[in-house]
């Protein structure tokens, strides 16, 4: 047992979150965006009525946490997928620093634009 | 009609030979023989110098875990039926020092089940004299499944990351630990936290659930361990944000 402190519970706890947030609702916008819409099962929406329902401010952080949970649960899933497909230990660290690295940026980049919207 | 079947054993003797090797028994297909009855035969009839571990034959004490053509196994409770035409390769535990033939090392087992504390450690001694400690059937049934474990091993030959991480509690230990964590009699949580927190505890745990898949008493060990993620990653956030006492109270 090492002496330094394990920060996979720290990633996992994003990893849980994003899971439990993305299984709930990201099917609500596959359904909308990728079928519904698309199909004419309902009207498109005007451009202005969806920016000002992206504006409010519920919905800011509804989108910045469904996008930055969402991209700490795969950054966490591909990290291990590629732990357990490769079977080495020694791609652990560089991986886990490319996987997690991404989802900083992502969400960095998700703030700025539910911000700016 | 089929009379006999080859079992294929690896052999590891090392006072003889310094690397393993395979050799074929030709033994009689009896009905309702299981792979160790088998092994059994091979000692008793053909070769004396065969080695390996049992001892209930019925599934309970968890000794004759073997890998069966590839899967880890409990060679009692594997009938030759099974294995048609054959022939049937018996090989030891994958992840463990091999010490002789089929007989494996779980020393290192042996010394990660100790870090668990698979004990009950009450929040205050008491005596003969206090009584019985009480559960009702609620609690008992809160921790009952993961009693059930035999360590016989296979979840540690099932799992990939015992195989990658030497360090790995392992399935068997860490649902030993919610054995323990889930029994009202218990206060040794925040113990099991040190350990189960730490590198090599619960969180290098992948989740590929091979380990229920090889249980053979339904443990389900990889569940036990998604309960305590979810539980450490609790305690893992107290102690980095709330003040050192009250978090390891």
């Amino acid at each position: 047992m090492s002496k330094s402190r394990n920060n996979d519970p720290f990633w996992w706890s994003f990893f849980g979150a994003g899971g439990v947030f993305s299984s709930f609702f990201v099917p609500i916008h596959i359904l909308l965006l990728g079928l519904a819409l698309p199909l004419g099962w309902v009207l498109w929406p005007e451009h202005g009525d969806l920016l000002a329902l992206a504006r409010n401010p519920l919905a800011r952080i509804y989108l910045f946490l469904l996008i930055a949970l969402s991209l700490f649960h795969a950054a966490h899933r591909i990290r291990f997928t590629l732990h357990d497909l490769l079977l080495a230990k020694s791609i652990d660290t560089p991986a886990a620093f490319v996987c997690y690295g991404g989802a900083i940026v992502g969400t960095l980049c998700a703030a700025m634009t539910v911000w700016t919207l | 009609m089929q009379k006999t079947i080859t079992i294929q054993v690896k052999r590891y003797i090392p006072e003889k030979q310094p690397t393993p090797f395979y050799q074929d028994y030709e033994v009689p297909l009896e009905t309702k023989w299981g792979v160790l009855d088998a092994l059994t035969y091979i000692k008793d009839e053909l070769d004396g110098t065969l080695a390996f571990r049992w001892s209930c034959h019925m599934g309970v004490c968890g000794s004759c875990g073997m890998m069966v053509n590839g899967q880890p196994a409990l060679t009692c409770a594997t009938f030759l039926e099974e294995y048609l035409p054959g022939p049937i390769c018996i090989e030891p535990l994958d992840h463990f020092p091999v010490i002789r033939d089929l007989v494996i090392d779980t020393d290192a087992f042996m010394g990660k089940l100790k870090y668990v504390k698979p004990w009950l450690i009450p929040a205050e001694e008491r005596s003969v004299d206090d009584g019985e400690n009480r559960q009702t059937p609620a609690e008992l049934a809160a921790f009952k499944q993961y009693t059930l474990c035999i360590n016989c091993l296979l979840c540690y030959s099932a799992c990939p990351v015992v195989g990658l991480n030497e360090d790995f509690l392992g399935p068997a230990a860490i649902a030993l630990a919610q054995r323990y964590n889930y029994d009202s009699r218990d206060a040794g949580q925040t113990q099991r936290h040190d350990v189960l927190l730490d590198h090599g505890g619960a969180f290098d745990c992948t989740l590929i659930g091979e380990c229920s898949r090889a249980c053979p008493k339904h443990v389900d060990p990889t569940g036990a361990i998604q309960r305590y993620k979810a539980d450490g990653a609790m305690e893992f956030w107290k102690r980095l944000l709330l003040p050192r006492g009250a978090a390891k109270r």
